[in-house]
Formats: structure tokens, C-alpha cells, sequence
């Protein structure tokens, strides 16, 4: 009996430990990973459309509820102004989620650029939603309060030849940035003043 | 039975090489060497995971039970990863991203378990330091060396740096499954002839 309490003790001991040193390491380390995660994943696409903001859009970052929901949301300061807001939504494609970054100027509220992220389109086809400098194009400048689709379906958009299903899926994902930016936008103006 | 510490330490690099000698930890090794930079990575996570279990274990040798001795060990190799993990994600995220799951799997990594039982638990902290090290070296060695063949066959780089001219068609079954079973064999192969002479 005494046996067996001392290896329940030991046991004991050495989990929970480990279980303490880790998770102190994970808090000290959880901004750091958290930053290192937007800057490769994210990072890229944010830069690449808030191309010539003074600032560092990764640094300069805020969350917002929705409904349940959290966002990040990436401030952009063009011209000495506060003014830009970039924020990512998904999309149903071909061959799942596509992840897109919407830039928007919450002064005129149009689009300043769009960037996929994330995506699991068919390489070489769907996957020039991503890579096709064209396509993304086509929706800088254009007003976030509108619906978005793609020519096929009667709407604005040059669909990616061969690739109709990304092409659609990136427009849900604007469409889908367009309605959190008509719902979220008093917070956002508030959180971007400050 | 007495080795010195330098005896330690030198056995991992040849007479014990792992996985070459030991065979142990194959899984990790043919999945990550079809770059260099991987190989390294992973062995330099490997080392640091091996060098400190093995120390820990050493140390607390007398305390642990035998009968849960695997639980306690598995512990604190589990632990010792799991730090490995988080720092490669705040530090080396890329890497990280390329070793994906094969860092946490460490945990399971044959070499790892095998050494904290053979060497660790029977054998004082310097010597167990010694031990890990050369092991740890032996295995990043190990891998750069399989990861350096089939990258420069692969792709026609090393390091990410082109060796060939532009006119080179890698072969891209190198870097599939199968070349990383041949190759190993073959090195295996080169390693017998070399030390039965």
C-alpha cells in the first residue's frame, strides 16, 4: 500500500510540474507566437495591399467582437491619416475555405486592396485567385456597400477563366467583409480614433 | 565497463550512430530530410530534447520508481518538447511550419525513450550528458548527410543554393517516400562495408 502511494505521488509530482513550467512558458511566449503566426501567414498580403502605410499594420492591431466572434482588425496610416482598416473573411471555394484580407478606407468607404491568404484551390488554376495580380485588382477602389459576384452570376467581377468556383469563392469573401464592415463599423471608428 | 566521458560522447558519432547503427527514430528521418535545413532543424530539436532528458532523468534516477519509471520519463521528455515547440514557434516560425508535426512527435521518438532507459537511468549526470550530446550530434549529422543527398538530387540545391546548372532535372523521386527508403539503405549499405574491414 505505501508502495503504491508513493508512486501516486511521485507521478502527481512530476506532471504537474511539467504541467506549471509549460504553461508559463506559454504565456510568456503567446504574443510572440501570435505575432510570428500574422507575419508569415498573414503578413505578406497585409503588406503587399496596404502597400506605402507609414506604420507597421502587424503591430498596430485591435480585436472586435462580433456577435460571438473575435476579429483582428490591421489599422493602415496612409498620408499621416488613420484611415485604413484590413481585416480577414473566408469564402467557399472549389477545394474549401479561401481566406481573404480586405483592405477598406473607412473615410470613403472603398476597397483599397484584396489579398487571398489562405486557400486549398487547384494549383495552377484556382490558385491564380491568389497569384494573379488581375483579379484581385478589380476590386480596388470599388465601394464596400454593394453586392459582389462575379460576371457569370450577373455581377461586376471578371471571373478567373477555368476557375469560376474560386473566383465566386473570393467574392463571398468580400461579400462577407462587406456586411461585418456595415455591422461592426461604429466600433471600428471608435477603436481606430483612439 | 567504465568508459570514459570522451567515450561517451564519441560513440553516438560513429560506433552508435543513430538511426544508422541503431535504427531507431527512422519515421521523423525519412519523413523531414528532403531539405537540409529541415534535417539540421529537426536534429538540433532532437539534440536539445536528448541533452536534457537525459541529464534530468540522470539526475533524478534515484527518485523515480521503477515500476512507472516509462511514465516519468515520458514526462519529461514530453515536457522538454513541448518547449521545444513553442520557442521554434516564436523564434523559427518557417521551420516550424516545414517540421510541423514531426516536432511534437519527438515524444515518441524511439532514440529519446531508448537512451533515458539504456544510459540515463543507470548512469550519473555528466556521463549522461555526454551520452545525449554525442548522440544528438550523431543524428543531426545522420540527417544533414541523408538530407544533403537528397536534396542535391531532389531539387539540384543544397541549402536552398543551386548546384547545378539551370539546365539540371531534378529527380523528383528523391524526394518522395521510396527515395528516402533507398537512400537510407544504401547508406546503411556504404556504413556495413565500411566497418567490416
Amino acid at each position: 500500500m505505501r508502495e503504491m502511494i508513493k508512486l501516486f505521488v511521485v507521478i502527481t509530482i512530476f506532471s504537474a510540474v511539467s504541467g506549471g513550467l509549460l504553461t508559463a512558458l506559454e504565456s510568456g511566449t503567446k504574443e510572440r507566437i501570435e505575432y510570428q503566426q500574422l507575419k508569415f501567414v498573414k503578413g505578406p498580403t497585409i503588406k503587399h495591399i496596404m502597400d506605402g502605410c507609414s506604420n507597421d499594420p502587424l503591430v498596430d492591431r485591435f480585436k472586435l467582437l462580433d456577435g460571438k466572434i473575435e476579429r483582428s482588425f490591421f489599422v493602415g496610416v496612409f498620408n499621416g491619416k488613420r484611415d485604413a482598416v484590413a481585416f480577414e473573411t473566408y469564402g467557399k471555394g472549389f477545394g474549401g475555405d479561401i481566406g481573404v484580407i480586405v483592405a477598406i478606407n473607412v473615410e470613403t468607404d472603398k476597397i483599397i486592396g484584396i489579398g487571398v491568404t489562405t486557400h486549398s484551390e487547384t494549383p495552377g488554376v484556382g490558385s491564380r485567385a491568389q497569384t494573379d495580380p488581375a483579379f484581385g485588382a478589380q476590386f480596388k477602389g470599388l465601394a464596400i456597400d454593394q453586392p459582389f459576384r462575379v460576371k457569370p452570376d450577373g455581377g461586376q467581377i471578371d471571373a478567373i477563366s477555368g476557375a469560376t468556383f474560386s473566383s465566386r469563392g473570393v467574392c463571398g469573401a468580400v461579400a462577407a467583409s462587406s456586411d461585418i464592415y456595415k455591422r461592426l463599423k461604429p466600433k471600428i471608428l471608435e477603436k481606430i480614433k483612439s | 565497463m567504465a568508459k570514459s566521458v570522451v567515450q561517451e560522447f564519441t560513440k553516438g558519432l560513429w560506433n552508435e550512430i543513430p538511426p544508422f547503427r541503431l535504427v531507431l527514430g527512422l519515421c521523423p528521418s525519412l519523413a523531414v530530410t528532403k531539405t537540409v535545413e529541415n534535417g539540421i532543424g529537426m536534429g538540433v530539436a532532437v539534440t536539445f530534447v536528448l541533452v536534457c532528458s537525459n541529464m534530468l532523468i540522470s539526475l533524478l534516477r534515484s527518485i523515480i520508481p521503477k515500476q512507472v519509471r516509462i511514465a516519468c520519463f515520458i514526462v519529461v521528455i514530453a515536457t522538454f518538447v513541448t518547449v521545444v515547440e513553442l520557442l521554434m514557434q516564436a523564434f523559427t516560425y518557417p521551420l516550424f511550419l516545414q517540421l510541423g508535426i514531426f516536432i511534437p512527435l519527438i515524444v515518441v521518438n524511439c532514440i529519446l525513450l531508448g537512451r533515458a532507459e539504456a544510459f540515463a537511468a543507470k548512469n550519473g549526470i555528466i556521463p549522461s550528458f555526454a551520452d545525449g550530446l554525442g548522440m544528438g550530434i550523431g543524428y543531426t549529422l545522420s540527417l544533414t548527410a541523408l538530407a544533403a543527398i537528397r536534396e542535391i538530387f531532389g531539387s539540384g540545391t543544397f541549402y536552398n543554393i543551386p548546384v547545378f546548372g539551370p539546365s539540371f532535372k531534378p529527380f523528383a523521386f528523391m524526394v518522395q517516400a521510396p527515395g528516402a527508403f533507398i537512400c537510407l539503405g544504401l547508406m546503411l549499405c556504404i556504413m556495413n562495408m565500411l566497418s567490416r574491414k
